[in-house]
């Protein structure tokens, strides 16, 4: 921990000298909170980093044999975990574009006088708090063939959206935009308040159309807060176990992190598995990094 | 925009009014399905088409909390006038409820998962925001060397896939004996709150002003004193709002939940699709079921109304 020693003090010490110095009251605050995220997070990420060198599979107990590379080399060259990859990344895709063309789009037709405005946005905003998984439960009552109420609504009879190859990532991918679109208008609207409205006036003046408004004056202005939400939600995407296993079985459906629980906790192939975790890590780690530049973007501003 | 508007101005806004009510009742029929089931008889829940007009029942509530089998022979007509309210309502959907050897009623799977989520979600919610707090104070108002590379370091423990962490949680809990554990399912939900808490509370402490405690401190208050006394009171409304954030985060929560526990500790999430499994589900139970899940988030959500772009930005967004 010698990053954490100390540099200089507040200049405000001198006052704090009765009591636990200001040194010990930071050390006290700040400590506890990184050891408690190094032994629980950092430290079991080392321990299977160790892992994935092996053959190790916690359902039996033969020894642990170290293989080296021989799991990332039979990981990359997987067809089907590729597959898995090409998946979630046509996954990601769908979702997040959904996403946010319905949140944008809600957002720019809430901007705007309209009764009861708070109400509704709040009631708009109620399906990102849900339990993805509880989510992900009533929404197979709503796609059911036979009695959902989705076919009925539509006309479209006996259609199998989460038994059909080509219709169940679609089908989860639906679930998630409805889930998650709230969550892009809500990023959405502060953007879009936060524009000024004397740069619409001046707009107005010079008789500028509605779309060379948009495209000069809104999107640019919008963009920092939408790209914080695209970016987001991407890793989210990304990440996502609980909605697609919940909803389907669909092989067409495995994203990543599916494939990985039943490699880890299904198969039992703990070191295979532990390098595939590495392997998503990785990902997972570089988008955060995009992620946490641009939030401090938006804060500076 | 000009005082004046046109009158296609004006038709535009009523257009994009009725947009939006349109997309609302679309986003809430969902939500309001699933309550619309959870008060249905049976055999109108999975009707074609589906039925909107019901007389509402409470039996699903009922069944929900009672562990039930299948009804072999048809009560007397003794023992169904004998039976409580409740009990009739089982006998009607041709179940009874199972008792045992002394008699007495056995309770379903439901309200144990019921406590275990709230047991779990309190807990890890206490440590978390307590924790996230103290952090948050000392990164908000004493210099740290490398703060940025601390607080990034802080956050991207937030960012790894639930499942990832398991793979090697699961062996180290194992081996300590936490596997379905209470204790073992709030340490990895404070684990994975506690940055989250960090972030958003150090948001709030930054925007009360530190003059108040130097004021504190000229007065004679200690540092620990100025803290308890002149900040925490201050920060009162972030703290609840990090809170009621950490709650539901823990309370949704499903692959750790899924992983690391399997009946003594496992909390509603992992439950309620559990129940869905083979042949012909009670889809109003499970409705019934869902609904009282749902209900704390719905009250949650309408108390954090003005603070969830805050929480869902990691704070980074104030307005």
């Amino acid at each position: 921990m010698a990053t954490l020693a100390m540099t200089t003090l507040d200049p405000q010490s001198r006052a704090a000298r009765r009591g636990w110095s200001d040194l010990t009251i930071r050390n006290a605050f700040i400590i506890p909170t990184i050891v408690f995220l190094i032994v629980f997070n950092i430290f079991p990420l080392l321990y299977s980093l160790g892992y994935s060198f092996t053959d190790f599979r916690a359902s039996t107990n033969a020894p642990a044999n170290f293989v080296g590379l021989a799991n990332y080399r039979a990981l990359l060259n997987d067809p089907f975990i590729w597959s898995n990859f090409a998946i979630t990344a046509k996954y990601v895709i769908v979702s997040v574009t959904g996403q946010v063309v319905v949140g944008f789009g809600v957002a720019m037709l809430l901007n705007r006088t309209i009764p009861f405005k708070g109400l509704i946005t709040t009631l708009l905003l109620l399906p990102m708090m849900l339990s993805m998984a509880v989510v992900g439960l009533f929404w197979k009552l709503l796609y059911d063939p036979s009695f959902g109420i989705i076919n009925y609504a539509l006309g479209l009879g006996r259609f199998e959206w989460l038994s059909d190859p080509d219709m169940a990532l679609y089908a989860v991918a639906i679930t998630d935009i409805w889930m998650w679109s709230p969550f892009v208008m809500l990023l959405s609207l502060a953007g879009l308040s936060a524009v000024p409205k004397h740069l619409y006036e001046a707009a107005a003046i010079d008789r500028a159309g509605t779309f060379y408004t948009f495209f000069r004056i809104t999107l640019p202005l919008v963009a920092p807060i939408l790209m914080i939400a695209i970016i987001f939600r991407t890793m989210e995407a990304f990440k996502t176990f609980d909605l697609a296993f919940i909803l389907t079985s669909q092989p067409s459906a495995e994203l990543i992190s599916i494939r990985l629980y039943k490699m880890a906790f299904q198969e039992w192939q703990t070191g295979m598995s532990s390098a595939l975790a590495y392997i998503m890590l990785i990902m997972v780690v570089g988008i955060t990094n995009i992620y946490v530049k641009y939030l401090n973007k938006v804060k500076e501003r | 925009m000009a005082a004046v508007k046109t009158t296609s101005e004006v038709t535009l806004n009523r257009l994009a009014v009725v947009a939006v009510l349109i997309i609302t009742i679309i986003f809430l029929a969902p939500i309001y399905w699933i309550t619309a089931t959870a008060f249905k008889p049976r055999n109108l829940a999975t009707t074609i088409p589906p039925t909107v007009v019901f007389e509402p029942e409470i039996s699903p509530f009922v069944k929900l909390f009672l562990r039930r089998s299948q009804l072999r022979e048809q009560p007397t007509a003794e023992e169904y006038a004998e039976a409580p309210w409740w009990e009739r309502l089982v006998f009607d959907g041709g179940e009874k409820i199972v008792r045992d050897g002394k008699g007495n009623v056995q309770l379903s799977g439901y309200p144990s998962r019921f406590m275990n989520s709230l047991i779990v979600a309190i807990s890890s919610t206490v440590l978390a925001v307590g924790m996230g707090t103290l952090t948050a104070y000392g990164f908000s108002r004493f210099k740290v060397a490398g703060e940025q590379d601390w607080l990034f370091f802080i956050l991207s423990t937030r960012m790894l896939p639930p499942v990832v962490v398991a793979i090697p949680m699961f062996l180290m809990y194992r081996w300590f004996g936490l596997n379905d554990t209470h204790l073992g399912l709030i340490i990895l939900y404070t684990a994975f709150n506690l940055s989250f808490s960090v972030w958003l509370m150090k948001g709030f402490i930054d925007e009360i002003p530190k003059e108040y405690e130097e004021a504190a401190l000229v007065d004679g208050y200690t540092r620990m004193e100025a803290f308890f006394k002149i900040v925490l009171p201050e920060a009162a409304t972030g703290i609840a709002a990090t809170a009621v954030f950490c709650f539901l985060i823990a309370w949704n929560e499903y692959a750790f939940a899924l992983i690391m526990t399997r009946r003594d500790a496992q909390t509603a999430p992992p439950f309620i699709p559990s129940q869905v499994g083979s042949g012909l589900p009670d889809w109003t139970v499970i409705a019934a079921g869902t609904f009282l899940f749902l209900i704390p988030v719905a009250i949650f959500t309408f108390l954090l109304r003005n603070h969830l772009l805050r929480g869902m930005s990691f704070g980074a967004i104030r307005k």
